[in-house]
């Protein structure tokens, strides 16, 4: 008996020295590629210009779409992984800019545009309608309408004549 | 008795009269425009520092937790590489300045600092202890050094005089150790 505990014990000992830490990884879920994927699309690479990096091809996107990867499995949610991406490599790493700084005018520049354009066509139409649709005149109106002296004056000679 | 032409109907000159209203909301509007427009410009100019020219303050914290300011560092020669762990001819390179700054670390005079440039810190890290650099490394958070130095592609390396303006630069990886001895000898006659 004494020598099966003195077993059990030397085997226990013989674990705990040679067991290694369980690594993070290896208790991390699998993350699919399409969930990579979903995050890394709404980034865009900083070195090669204009290629989102779901479909960036250099060797610095895959080692962003591998860090996007840990911090999924860390529980992180599309919206701290963003704001991580643009405190580690500035702002222009997201696809849309946040609304702060001068970053507002991509926000209010379009639709003030819009509508500006809206005004000034409806504005150039309604004059060029009212200038080409000619006033209806009398043909007999005098061009100049004749001030009440002068009329009386006409009649006067008018009766003169009779 | 009244002149005919002065009673004549104001419909007339109502359509010709300038819409004063219009063009000045619509002048007002266009200046504000381009002045936003301007100040957008000038917060993302993209002009590079030349020889001479005064280096704005920045501060770098390694991977270590150890933070060096430019301000700081005033009197002495700055070396500044940027470098990436997925860049290909940053490993010869790192191998050519952790050389040099073995050779100079002691004399105190010189501070080589490594600027990791958009990477991941566990690949940064693990480039550094492969390549066996020893000389302060730590990453461009935000990017605000890179957008100081306007640097295009790495590697890329500035050696910052010790009257704080910029005394040499350099595009593209070091060839050999003699080169970045050469030009911090040069830039220490600045």
């Amino acid at each position: 008996m004494r020598g099966k505990n003195l077993l059990i014990i030397s085997m226990a000992i013989v674990f705990f020295c040679f067991a290694t830490p369980v690594r993070a990884q290896e208790i991390t879920p699998t993350v699919s590629d399409d969930e990579v994927n979903r995050v890394a699309q709404e980034l865009y690479c900083p070195v090669c210009e204009n290629t989102p990096l779901d479909v960036c091809p250099t060797k610095a996107c895959a080692q962003w779409r591998e860090l996007i990867r840990e911090k999924i499995a860390l529980g992180w949610s599309e919206q701290q992984i963003k704001r991580f991406f643009a405190e580690q490599y500035g702002g222009q790493v997201l696809a849309v800019p946040p609304l702060q700084g001068l970053n507002w005018i991509v926000y209010v520049l379009p639709p003030l545009v819009v509508i500006g354009g809206i005004y000034l066509a409806v504005t150039i139409v309604k004059r060029s309608r009212k200038s080409v649709i000619p006033e209806k005149k009398d043909p007999f109106q005098s061009p100049l309408p004749a001030p009440e002296t002068v009329m009386k004056q006409i009649e006067k000679d008018l009766h003169k004549e009779e | 008795m009244n002149n005919p032409v002065e009673n004549q109907p104001s419909s007339s000159t109502e359509k010709r009269r300038f819409p004063w209203v219009t063009a000045i909301i619509s002048s007002v509007f266009l200046i504000g425009l381009l002045v936003v427009l301007g100040l957008w410009m000038k917060q993302s100019k993209v002009t590079s520092l030349e020889i001479g020219a005064n280096v704005p303050d920045f501060s770098v914290t390694t991977f270590d937790g150890e933070t060096y300011t430019k301000s700081a560092l005033e009197g002495k020669l700055i070396l500044i590489n940027f470098w990436s762990s997925w860049c290909s001819s940053c490993d010869e390179e790192g191998y050519a300045l952790e050389e040099v700054w073995q050779e100079v670390k002691s004399s105190g005079d010189i501070v080589f600092l490594g600027v990791n440039y958009v990477d991941t810190e566990k690949d940064s890290i693990t480039f550094l202890n492969k390549y066996g650099i020893t000389y302060p490394n730590g990453p461009d958070l935000g990017s605000k050094i890179s957008r100081i130095f306007k640097v295009q592609a790495v590697p890329e390396t500035y050696i910052i005089g010790r009257d704080g303006t910029l005394a040499a630069i350099k595009i593209g990886a070091f060839e050999s150790a003699d080169e970045i001895r050469t030009l911090l000898e040069k830039a220490a006659q600045e």
